[in-house]
């Protein structure tokens, strides 16, 4: 109670220094900074295990029978596995391309991971595809990232239908997106009725992506096709 | 302070109880749209971004009323909005820890958290003009009830745009999900229809209070002397 009399005290006073209201407010910036500093230290190693989870999970859909994996970089149209140095050059600002081998059990080769994006109906729509350069086919899809229509455009990352097309699609000559019912070619995606925009987003993500990574991992893939102990 | 007395207890209960239903942010106050509308498009969403909107109302308004003494009142808003996007960006990080896929759902909402009128107007109405006790039963009790206004939404959303209840499917393979609910429209019809519901019970409780209001007041006057 009785610091409830002083309210009307201060509150006569003319105003309160300008020394006060920066101390307060320097001080409040002060804490803030601390309890973010200290949440963000100790939440990142979590959120960036739970990254590489996902990422591990996307790849063994992508690749059926896939156990173990191996990141490969792209350099002067080598793909190379990664050196210690590696993470310095990512700061440098000089972009590194990512596949990831995918080995089964005895350590045979099963394909490549590859993620790539595309623009859909929304926004990008960002998806990785399994590859086995031995077929010249797709073996398995999945979408990572998509703002797509709930209900419509979004099909594309859970139709049993559509996700068919992705089981084993040859990459050869080019892949191209049909209406559904009209596919009699092994390179063809029937379209999900409703999403003709976001299927056709999938069909091109992985066509380019093919189209530019075909020529690397096709003339190299023998280079990797056991697993390095 | 010494024991609370009985009828501080029970202006505590009042304070809890008032934001759950008299007040209900959202159905009454229509307060916080943003995130109304915006994620109640499934029911954990709107779950998850009940208790994320409660986990920063509490604390800030445990931390707004402790300092209420000495918080400068020229920089109060400003110091509010320090604490609360500090309390913002730790459920973010939190939530990107616990549970990615939530937090990947909800997206940009959850930081939009800070610009909830719903939060800082009970900093500046409530937390900054009372004790500690009742900051926290009024911050509870308004959580709470918004966390219930958004359920509410999302529930329904939920079982007419998927044909689902926190992802358990409850219909057969022949319903034909209403894909509107779950679309931004969805949200406008349902707050429509919810509002317009509140507004009718409200409305008809107003006129039984009236009704009776003569006999009651004449017995409250009775048992008060």
């Amino acid at each position: 109670m009785e610091e409830e009399k002083n309210q009307p005290a201060q509150t006569a006073e003319p105003e309160t220094g300008s020394f006060r209201l920066i101390a307060t407010l320097g001080l409040a910036g002060f804490f803030s900074g601390l309890v973010l500093v200290s949440a963000f230290l100790y939440t990142r190693p979590i959120i960036e295990a739970n990254r590489a989870r996902a990422l591990q999970e996307a790849i063994f859909k992508v690749l059926p029978g896939c156990t173990g994996f191996q990141t490969l970089e792209l350099h002067n149209g080598q793909l190379v596995v990664p050196e210690e140095g590696a993470a310095e050059a990512q700061k440098s600002g000089e972009e590194v391309r990512q596949v990831y081998a995918g080995y089964s059990e005895d350590g045979q080769l099963i394909g490549f991971a590859i993620s790539a994006e595309e623009p859909g109906y929304q926004d990008l729509i960002v998806g990785i595809y399994g590859y086995d350069p031995g077929k010249k086919e797709i073996i398995g899809f999945e979408v990572l990232e998509s703002k797509e229509t709930p209900g419509l455009g979004d099909k594309i990352m859970k139709d049993p239908a559509f996700h068919a097309n992705f089981s084993a699609l040859s990459v050869e000559p080019a892949i191209s997106v049909v209406k559904k019912g009209e596919k009699n070619k092994n390179n063809q995606i029937e379209a999900i009725t409703g999403a003709t925009i976001s299927s056709k987003a999938v069909g091109r993500l992985l066509d380019k992506s093919m189209a530019e990574w075909r020529p690397v991992i096709d003339e190299h893939w023998k280079e990797f096709t056991k697993e390095e102990e | 302070m010494n024991q609370p007395t009985s009828i501080e207890k029970s202006r505590t209960a009042e304070e809890f109880l008032k934001g759950i239903w008299k007040e209900n942010p959202v159905f009454v106050a229509v307060l916080g749209m943003c995130p109304t509308l915006a994620v109640t498009n499934t029911a954990i969403n709107s779950l998850a971004m009940g208790l994320a909107t409660t986990f920063v109302l509490a604390f800030s308004s445990l931390l707004v009323s402790s300092l209420r003494k000495v918080i400068p009142k020229q920089v109060r808003i400003t110091t509010f909005i320090i604490i609360i996007a500090t309390f913002v960006t730790v459920v973010d990080f939190m939530l990107a820890a616990i549970v990615p896929q939530v937090h990947k759902e909800l997206g940009a909402f959850i930081a939009l958290i800070v610009v909830n009128c719903l939060i800082l107007g009970r900093q500046e109405a409530f937390a900054s003009k009372n004790n500690i006790r009742l900051a926290i039963a009024d911050a509870l009790g308004m959580s709470l009830g918004f966390t219930f206004a958004l359920l509410c939404i999302g529930i329904v959303r939920e079982i007419l745009g998927s044909g689902s209840l926190f992802n358990i499917p409850l219909f057969g393979s022949g319903f034909e999900p209403w894909v509107i609910m779950i679309m931004p429209p969805g949200g406008f019809l349902t707050l429509g229809f919810l509002l317009l519901f509140f507004n009718w019970m409200q409305k008809r409780r107003k006129e039984k209070a009236e009704e009776e209001r003569g006999e009651t007041r004449y017995e409250e006057a009775r048992e008060f002397l």
